[in-house]
């Protein structure tokens, strides 16, 4: 978040250094370092077992950490029980406490701070509001849908102004469409409100489009990190191109070198490569990772300078787009998507079709 | 029909318990109330002794006080063996479980009389705190109310634990740890949101172990030292040694519409169905 804007004046910065979380023999987070801008919107993304949820849960205070430091602001918060952090929270499950009524969940943590009730309805009020929920105050969360326990929830995170708001997969329960408009709403009170938001999700599509920084995690490790589209567009290691959307993997021998692009041999056809930043580096073996919407498909050989014949296996149409599945002769099955209403191609299986990519499209990756 | 021929099916099932649910406590109950407006001579003149014994009064409110007493102390020790109980690792539970269904199978005249051999005046208890210089004379532990709650409470505690157990097993610990993330202490944590969420299975310990102090005769008459009597033993006296069996079986006809009575008034502010498991 750039400087000026209410979130680099409010939020707390925090940072985690080589952090480690041990169970018996087994890293669950593996010397883990970290730093959270002041404000900004951080996912921590991964697959189950990556320890995204065991980084939340020390951040939050309910994991002890086997090795490393957090830091809030430069103040070491390591052994800090979680009541004294001044975190927000928002559960996988909200965790509403079933006993209370919406207004009551909501001024439980201003209660435990000392505040009664009277003096908290204003700021109770609010926080409702903020979340689209004025008119259910004095419901049960039994009486409440999913998407609406999920707004009480983060209502009752926010409403005591916590220095970082939590969420551990808060979208997951949700059905499809309603995530979608929780994503719009959650970024849009990340904005207003100026909080660092830390959120863990396994959903690459929630983390790609609320996020200001990624942080993709694998084995306890990081994979790599950095802004949404950067991520996307460079990825690293083929984990991360294929964790982060979808992509084909190109397995191939270097065969020339240019000031900065190759030629490699992948199944018997040279194509061309643009160099990566190490590109003096590159040797031998090499795996190059292709977006499936990267791909040029025509009925003709298209003039890129990658072309490579197939036949179509298997197509999907999704209204917006049809998702392909090519038989090639030199590189086996490759994806290929195309927006649905301009395709060139006549989607029925058994057709026979040319793939196109320029040398720019494509990136290399590493295979850890 | 199809309906008529399944109904009939239906009330053949259950016919076995229904029938001995007639046999057994309900021609019985029926029978208890009869004698209790006949015997002596025909008529409400037994039920008037509760209004107007002093004696009665007496029994009455030594029962409710000490059943009370036994309740309140029966819950909170229960609530701490169950509260240990859902939160030590598999095998310790297990562990704990056996020995609460030990004692539990114990008899409680055994019971009663290792209670006496423990609290009397030259007990074990006694000697130990007089060895050790804590007291110079004995402490008045059995023959009397302080005896009788302790012989009680130890015989209670299981059908306090296992209804508290069975509830508070459920609670999901992310609400404790909400109430942890938002700000709240370990204390604040399980007032606020643990103790209310265990409300269920506090009441119907609090029932369980109410109703059966009721009914309570034989650890009161031991570890009493006949001082104390309880409307229970005062019935058992009614019933087999002064053979006023019109007095009896009005106590006993009373003491069970105190407890319809009781969970009436209980059920007014619960749901007693889910307090006793069925949703």
């Amino acid at each position: 978040m750039p400087e000026g804007t209410p979130g680099a004046r409010s939020g707390h910065a925090l940072s985690l250094r080589n952090l480690s979380k041990y169970y018996g023999a087994t890293a669950a987070v593996d010397g883990v370092d970290l730093d959270v801008p002041r404000g900004s919107f951080l996912t921590l993304l991964g697959p189950s077992g990556s320890g995204k949820t065991t980084i939340l849960m020390a951040i939050a205070g309910f994991v002890e950490p086997s090795g490393g430091s957090i830091l809030l602001d430069d103040k070491d918060i390591t052994r800090l029980p979680p009541d004294k952090r001044n975190f927000g929270m928002v559960f996988q499950g909200y965790a509403l406490f079933p006993h209370m009524t919406v207004a009551d969940n909501i001024w439980f943590p201003l209660k435990v701070r000392g505040v009664s009730k009277a003096d908290a309805s204003t700021k109770i009020k609010n926080a409702l509001e903020l979340v689209q929920m004025g008119h259910l105050a004095e419901r049960f969360p039994s009486q409440l849908s999913g998407g609406q326990q999920q707004r009480v929830a983060l209502a009752r995170a926010i409403v005591f102004e916590p220095d970082l708001l939590l969420l551990d997969e808060p979208l997951s329960a949700l059905d499809k469409k309603l995530r979608a408009d929780l994503q719009w709403e959650l970024k849009s009170l990340h904005q207003r409100l100026g909080t660092t938001f830390i959120y863990v999700t396994h959903d690459q599509e929630e983390a790609l489009s609320m996020s200001d920084n990624i942080v993709i995690l694998r084995d306890g490790q990081i994979e790599q990190e950095g802004v949404p589209g950067d991520l996307y567009e460079k990825p690293a290691t083929k984990f991360v191109a294929d964790f982060l959307g979808k992509s084909n993997f190109l397995q191939g021998k270097l065969a020339t070198k240019q000031a900065d692009t190759f030629a490699y041999v992948c199944g018997g056809q040279t194509l061309v490569q643009k160099g990566a930043p190490d590109h003096a580096k590159v040797t031998g073996d090499i795996l190059i990772a292709l977006r499936p919407e990267k791909i040029t498909l025509t009925p003709q050989r298209p003039s890129t300078t990658n072309a490579v014949a197939g036949r179509i296996t298997a197509f999907n149409y999704y209204g917006s787009a049809y998702h392909f599945q090519v038989g090639t002769e030199a590189m086996g099955e490759l994806i290929a998507t195309a927006p649905a209403w301009t395709c060139a191609v006549e989607p029925s299986i058994g057709n026979e079709i040319w793939l196109g990519w320029e040398p720019d499209a494509s990136v290399v990756v590493r295979d850890r | 029909m199809g309906g008529s021929s399944q109904q009939f099916r239906y009330w053949m099932l259950i016919l076995p318990a229904v029938a001995l649910m007639l046999i057994f406590y309900v021609f019985p109950l029926i029978q208890v109330l009869w004698i209790s407006v006949t015997e002596p001579v025909p008529g409400l003149g037994n039920y008037e002794e509760l209004f107007t014994s002093d004696f009665l009064h007496k029994i009455w409110w030594t029962t409710a006080r000490i059943c009370l007493l036994t309740t309140a102390l029966t819950v909170v020790l229960g609530y701490v063996v169950a509260f240990a109980m859902a939160h030590v690792e598999r095998q310790q539970m297990t562990m704990m479980m056996f020995c609460i269904l030990l004692t539990f199978w114990l008899s409680v005249l055994v019971r009663a009389f290792a209670w006496v051999m423990l609290l009397r005046t030259q007990g074990t208890i006694n000697e130990f705190l007089q060895f050790i210089g804590l007291i110079d004379r004995p402490l008045r532990l059995a023959r009397n109310e302080i005896g009788v709650v302790i012989g009680m409470v130890h015989f209670m505690l299981p059908l306090a634990i296992l209804p508290i157990y069975a509830n508070i097993r459920t609670i999901d610990a992310k609400y404790v740890s909400a109430a942890r993330g938002l700000g709240g202490s370990a204390i604040q944590a399980f007032l606020w949101v643990y103790l209310p969420l265990s409300r269920p299975g506090i009441i119907a310990a609090c029932m369980l172990v109410f109703v059966f102090s009721l009914g309570f005769f034989i650890t009161p008459a031991i570890l009493g030292g006949g001082k104390v009597v309880m409307i229970s033993e005062y019935i058992r006296v009614a019933f087999e040694e002064t053979l006023l069996w019109g007095k009896a079986t009005m106590l006993s006809s009373s003491l069970l519409f105190g407890v319809f009575l009781l969970l009436a008034i209980v059920g007014r502010f619960v749901d007693l169905r889910r307090v006793f498991g069925s949703s």
